[in-house]
């Protein structure tokens, strides 16, 4: 099948290669481009260890194919980090309240906790559980990531605050 | 688990989109949110030899109100529903039922035509639809149709929609200012399909219901109109006797399959559960 | 005691970050990233990736293979068929449990999806395109999924490789399906107690086949350098150097040629113990191809072909005095091993150590049998985030507390404590032969039902019962309460191995000039955190703060040989082997600050992270300086450098124990569960890093949910899986799992280093029960004592509906 000229943009850099249009994104973003931070965890788009940002969305790159998101803006955990090189507050967060154990649905969770913060930033408990149910974690029991997330909102708002 | 090869098609305008389809026929298959077929090819159970993808389409997206009714593009997204002020105002069971549906990240992307047009029973909305008496638009190469949800679902992934044709947009006619809605499903966990859900609309005056509308997800080949369930509720005060006849004459009709979310007797129990408790939130709600 | 720099000892206690410090994970940093290092990320020049054709059916006979059309398809380099290893004696591999499995399938195929055909090919794309062109004929065979059919006389024959056998590993085979019959303990005790009982309970408890379901699934790359001949595997392995040794035996490379690999794991619970088709087929492919070779099993492929757990059906007997203290029990287990015996085991212990089935109490008679039986299932029989069939005797023990308290009206949480073995009693020998280490079960659990307020639960259950007789409510309250006790950290070598290794493990430590250190061991994280909490137990021993202390496992070249990590053995061997290599550490360092002070080596005393001489607090020697002059000042006749490597032969397994409680309102209309309160105390002896202890008993909760509510891999008739992907396979989200309550005593080992004993799997094996006796619980005035697992929806409601409380 002939192979697709793929161009988008990623962790905001423009990139571009050749690939089948049957692709899978996770795999374009893995392979093509070396960015082995979102994993496969269950194939079938129930775990969300394959999360990343496409045009603002959070999506479940296994059941994506490259081709769909060819012109689309990508943000992988790569990405999350602040300009100027420091860690995301949800980074700090997950790590300051033992939100992760394995560390291999944290890219996925951590990618999808940073766009549910950009829609709510001040999110209850039971928002943050129903916001992360795209995500399974299997170490966690979830309790500390909740703790994490819910932190990281606190951190950013009096970020922001202070900004003000 | 890897898909078959495919060729990849980004129509721009539903003409072309509507010619593809023509030109390969069986080979083609549309994708919008892609939540339905992408897992059916990782599992090789589905295998096109082309692919339309629908997103470049402007005339599939967007919420209109036209009056009485609201027409609600294919593409506009489980979120887009969700978030949508004037359909939360005018037709709340779309949000209440969207919210159920699998989970965040599949809501960004799923789209409510391909949530009402791929036949699977498992679907929420179709149930919605039908209790709504929704009206599927749809364009193919014989020109433009208009379908009724209540007479679309022939069986399992089996639809009124012929080849080649494409669903554009749903419209649902607005229901009266006072009604009462609800969605009940039951389900195992985020992200399954109803063990047995209900979706029930009904208006009340003084003290009577005036029109009540009952369907099922997930109990039968397709999503099924309970109208014995709904007649049975006009003309009632709601009591639990009319609510009783009325799950009742759901159950009736359920003709689930035994599957991992338990046997036959089972989920037809929990279908008259999810009518009873869908017909009282739906009464509370109604003023 | 002030040091001379005029820092208190607890400032420089605090700046080691050591034992009971909440310090945090090292790990994160790469991982909050994304620049973890799991299997899946490896990419080696010239890589090609392998692929299975699997079997269709259960039972099967296989007519023919055409592997042509997918030979011919570009991109293809090889496909790999029985026949293709029978050259190499590779076609059948041994397993841990003294039986053999067919890599890929001889003449039959014995379980859905079992491996027939390796295919590899350039990418998994072109490898996935060349499975679906491999032509596979069968016919068809009756099969069997039924454990307790399995030894009826017309059981139709699985094993015809095992035929003729009729001596299994573990004694006679009566039976063409029977794998081994396990008996421990006196019969005939057990047979008096029971026929002289003022009261006896029986119940069949059957406990379903699961799957660990780590969220990353297996893999391996295999690369064979035929320049010289080494062959190097990367790859998910829960015990990298017993690997290799298997590895070697079975392929004939000499042990010195072979390099096992454990990147970062993402979860094990079990899962990534065993030795599986896929390693074998990429390392033969590696070797036949000449290039490095990678195979990842997709999420299917990983619940239905690669280990599996518990599966075990158990009939027990329990006989007690009128006033509750029980004086024997007798239990009788057939256990579903699936097509091969692949059951990760100790060798001397077929059955795990199921034969801690009498728990947490004092009976005085005991007898167990278990049966291993063959069936058309997927082999495996991990031990699922528990010690081996820990959980399974757990859940026996404890559901049959609460049969007996039934029986005798009285409350469950009365009968535990009054058969508690007491305080006093440790070290405790039990009737079916385990030596307890230390226990104060009493305490903990009068802790726990205080924490509750357990009188005002069954005061409130009282309420609700009364509620719904009257039709006010259609919920229904349960209380589940379960006391458990795990046997982990295996174990001593006299009576336990694999595969004739001794399961000692191993710590290795380099002190390096500047008084920064390097630590390796033989056991391997999954998630645990050992880089963080090693390196804690290290500074305590050794007074280096923790974060100059790096750990290291997982690679065979550099780490000591050990065993690996399961059945909670990390701490209780290889944390043991830490704190010994450390305190070889410390008796040359003292021996060294002596000759540097100038004193006798028992003028000094250590303090925190210096040896200071005996009432003159102002001469002192930090381990700083005593590492920079191990390397150019050490004592006339003493070698230089500062290196200790410890192996640790456990003098006995540890037996953390633990009180759960749970409340459960149950819908009965539709059979939803909702978890109210989940109380969990546990006893793990020594903390060494509260934070991860409690992060590993929220996660193993919270597997015991998901195993007791819903998990379960089911077969029909025909050897079909009934539900393979996370569709129906049950792992709770954020929104399905509560909020967990954790609590603790601490009850130090009294024969480990720094008196720790385990905890990751113990929430898991205490967890299971209290989900399961809280859902029995519910039900328990209308005359239930037990409902089979998973308490998922249609089964609640079944259980209601027998009941008669379905409207």
């Amino acid at each position: 099948m002939a192979k697709l000229h793929v161009t988008m943009t990623v962790n905001g850099a423009e990139v571009e290669a050749l690939a089948e249009p049957r692709t899978l994104l996770i795999h374009f973003l893995r392979e093509n481009l070396a960015l082995t931070g979102p994993h496969v965890g269950c194939d079938t788009s129930h775990c969300g260890a394959c999360t990343v940002d496409l045009n603002g969305k959070s999506v479940k790159s296994c059941t994506v194919f490259v081709a769909q998101a060819i012109g689309g803006t990508v943000k992988t955990i790569e990405g999350i980090a602040n300009a100027d090189g420091s860690l995301h507050v949800l980074q700090e967060m997950f790590r300051e309240h033992h939100g992760l154990q394995c560390g291999f649905c944290t890219p996925g969770m951590i990618t999808r906790a940073y766009r549910l913060l950009q829609e709510t930033p001040n999110p209850t408990e039971a928002e943050i559980r129903a916001g992360i149910a795209g995500n399974l974690c299997r170490c966690t029991g979830y309790q500390n990531i909740v703790k994490a997330i819910r932190a990281a909102a606190d951190q950013l708002s009096s970020k922001k605050e202070a900004a003000e | 688990m890897i898909p078959a090869a495919f060729e990849y098609h980004r129509p721009a305008s539903l003409d072309d989109a509507v010619k593809l389809l023509a030109q390969f026929g069986d080979e083609a298959r549309v994708v919008a949110g892609g939540h339905s077929l992408i897992p059916m090819m990782k599992l090789r159970l589905a295998a096109p030899g082309h692919l339309v993808d629908l997103q470049a389409i402007g005339a599939l997206k967007g919420i209109k109100d036209t009056g009485g009714a609201f027409e609600i593009g294919a593409m506009v997204t489980q979120r887009e529903l969700i978030l949508s002020a004037e359909l939360a105002k005018g037709v709340p069971i779309l949000k209440e039922t969207a919210e159920q549906i699998a989970d965040p990240q599949v809501r960004y992307v799923g789209t409510l035509g391909g949530n009402v047009a791929n036949g699977d029973p498992g679907n929420d909305m179709p149930a919605v639809m039908m209790a709504l008496d929704a009206v599927y638009l749809v364009k193919g190469p014989g020109g433009a149709r208009e379908l009724k949800a209540r007479g679309f679902y022939h069986g399992a992934y089996a639809t009124a929609l012929k080849d080649g044709e494409i669903l554009t947009a749903i419209r649902v006619p607005k229901p009266p200012a006072h009604h009462g809605s609800a969605y009940q499903k039951q389900k195992r966990k985020i992200g399954d399909y109803a063990t047995a859900a209900a979706a029930v609309i009904l208006t009340v005056s003084g003290g009577k219901c005036t029109s009540a509308a009952v369907a099922l997800t997930n109990v039968g080949d397709t999503p099924l109109f309970a109208d014995a369930a709904g007649a049975a509720l006009v003309g009632t005060a709601l009591d639990a006797g009319a609510i009783d006849k009325a799950a009742k004459a759901a159950m009736a009709i359920a003709q689930p399959a035994r599957d991992a979310r338990g046997p036959v007797e089972f989920r037809r129990a929990v279908a008259g559960v999810m009518v009873r408790r869908a017909i009282e939130a739906a009464s509370k709600r109604a003023r | 005691m002030s040091a001379a720099d005029g820092t208190s000892a607890q400032e420089r206690k605090d700046k080691l970050e050591g034992l009971g410090c909440k310090r945090k994970r090292v790990e994160d940093a790469r991982f909050t990233q994304g620049k973890g290092h799991y299997i899946d990320d490896m990419k080696l020049p010239g890589m090609v990736f392998g692929d299975f054709v699997r079997s269709p059916y259960g039972h099967a006979r296989i007519k023919k293979i055409d592997k042509s059309t997918a030979l011919a398809l570009p991109g293809v380099k090889a496909v790999l068929t029985a026949d293709d290893l029978k050259p190499l004696n590779l076609h059948y591999m041994p397993t841990l449990a003294g039986d053999v499995q067919a890599v890929l399938a001889v003449d039959k195929v014995l379980f859905q999806n079992q491996e027939v055909a390796f295919v590899v090919a350039t990418d998994r794309y072109v490898a996935a395109d060349a499975v679906e062109l491999i032509e596979v004929e069968y016919e068809e065979l009756p099969a069997n999924t039924d454990p307790l059919k399995a030894m009826a006389p017309d059981a139709p024959l699985l094993r015809e490789d095992l035929k003729d056998k009729k001596e299994g590993a573990h004694g006679a085979r009566r039976h063409h399906n029977h794998i081994f019959t396990w008996e421990v303990g006196d019969r005939a005790a057990a047979d008096r107690a029971l026929g002289g009982a003022e009261v006896v309970a029986k119940e069949f408890i059957s406990y379903q086949r699961v799957h660990p379901c780590p969220l990353e699934t297996c893999g391996c790359v295999a690369s064979m350098d035929k320049i010289n001949t080494h062959l190097t595997v990367w790859g998910t392995f829960q015990a990298p150097h017993a690997v290799r040794t298997v590895a070697s035996l079975i392929s004939g490379i000499p042990e010195h040629k072979i390099r096992i690999i454990s990147p970062d794991i993402g979860g094990g619970f079990g899962n990534k113990v065993g030795v599986y088709p896929g390693y074998i087929c990429s390392i033969v492919a590696s070797i036949v191809l000449g290039v490095p070779v990678k195979w990842i099993e997709d999420r299917i492929e990983n619940l239905t072909a690669t280990a599996f757990a518990r599966d075990y059906h158990m009939t027990g007997e329990i006989a007690a005095t009128k006033d509750g203290r029980i004086t024997g029990l007798k239990c009788h287990v057939i256990a579903d091993h699936g097509a091969f015996d692949a059951c990760a085991d100790p060798t001397k212990f077929p059955a795990g150590f199921f034969n801690i089935c009498t728990g947490s109490y004092d009976i005085p008679a005991a007898h167990l049998t278990v049966d291993g039986v063959y069936t058309n299932k997927a082999p495996g029989g991990v031990a699922y985030r528990c010690s081996f069939r820990v959980t399974e005797a757990s859940y026996f023990i404890e559901r049959m507390m609460d049969v007996l308290a039934r029986k005798l009206n009285m409350d469950p949480a009365e009968v535990r404590r009054k058969n508690f073995i007491k305080k006093e009693q440790f070290p405790y020998k039990s009737a079916l032969g385990w030596e307890y280490d230390s226990g104060d079960y009493l305490t903990a659990m009068d802790k726990a039902l205080a924490a509750v307020n357990y009188k005002a639960l069954r005061e409130e259950q009282k309420a609700n019962r009364e509620a719904f007789k009257r039709g006010e409510t259609r919920s229904l309250m349960g209380v589940g309460v379960a006391f458990f006790t795990e046997i982990v950290g295996a174990g001593p070598i006299k009576n336990c191995d694999i595969l004739g290794l001794g399961m000692f493990d191993s710590c290795e430590i380099r002190i390096h000039p500047t008084g920064s250190a390097i630590a390796r061991l033989g056991t391997i994280s999954q998630g645990q955190g050992h880089a963080t909490t090693f390196a804690q137990i290290l500074a305590s021993e050794i007074g280096i703060p923790a974060s100059e202390i790096t750990v290291e496992e997982g690679d065979t070249d550099t780490a000591p040989y050990g065993l690996g990590t399961y059945g909670s053995r990390s701490t209780p061997v290889a944390g043991a082997a830490t704190a010994m290599a450390g305190r070889k550490i410390r008796a040359k360092a003292q021996m060294i600050a002596a000759y540097l002070l100038e004193v006798h080596e028992s003028d000094l005393e250590w303090d925190v992270d210096r040896f200071v001489v005996k009432g003159a607090p102002e001469r002192a020697k930090t381990m700083k300086e005593i590492a920079f002059a191990a390397y150019n000042k050490v004592p006339p006749g003493m070698e230089p450098g500062l290196e200790a490597v410890s192996y640790y032969d456990p003098p006995n397994m540890t037996y953390p124990f633990g009180a759960y409680i749970c409340v459960v309102d149950i819908d009965v209309d539709t059979g939803v569960t909702s978890i109210r309160r989940f109380y969990a105390l546990d006893d793990c002896g020594t903390r060494i890093n509260p934070m991860i202890i409690e992060g590993q008993v929220h996660g193993g909760l919270t597997e015991a949910l998901a195993i007791a509510m819903g998990q379960e891999i089911a077969y029909d008739e025909l050897g079909n899986v009934t539900g393979s992907s996370f569709l129906d396979y049950f792992l709770p989200t954020a929104v399905e799992t509560p909020v967990w309550e954790t609590d603790y005593t601490v009850t130090p080992s009294p024969h480990h280093p720094i008196g720790a004993k385990g905890v990751g799997e113990s929430p898991n094996v205490g967890g299971v029960s209290a989900f399961s006796n809280a859902v029995n619980d519910a039900f328990a005035h209308l005359g239930l004592t037990h409902t089979q697992m998973p308490h998922d929806h249609w089964r609640v409601w079944k259980t209601a509906e027998k009941l008669g409380l379905v409207k």
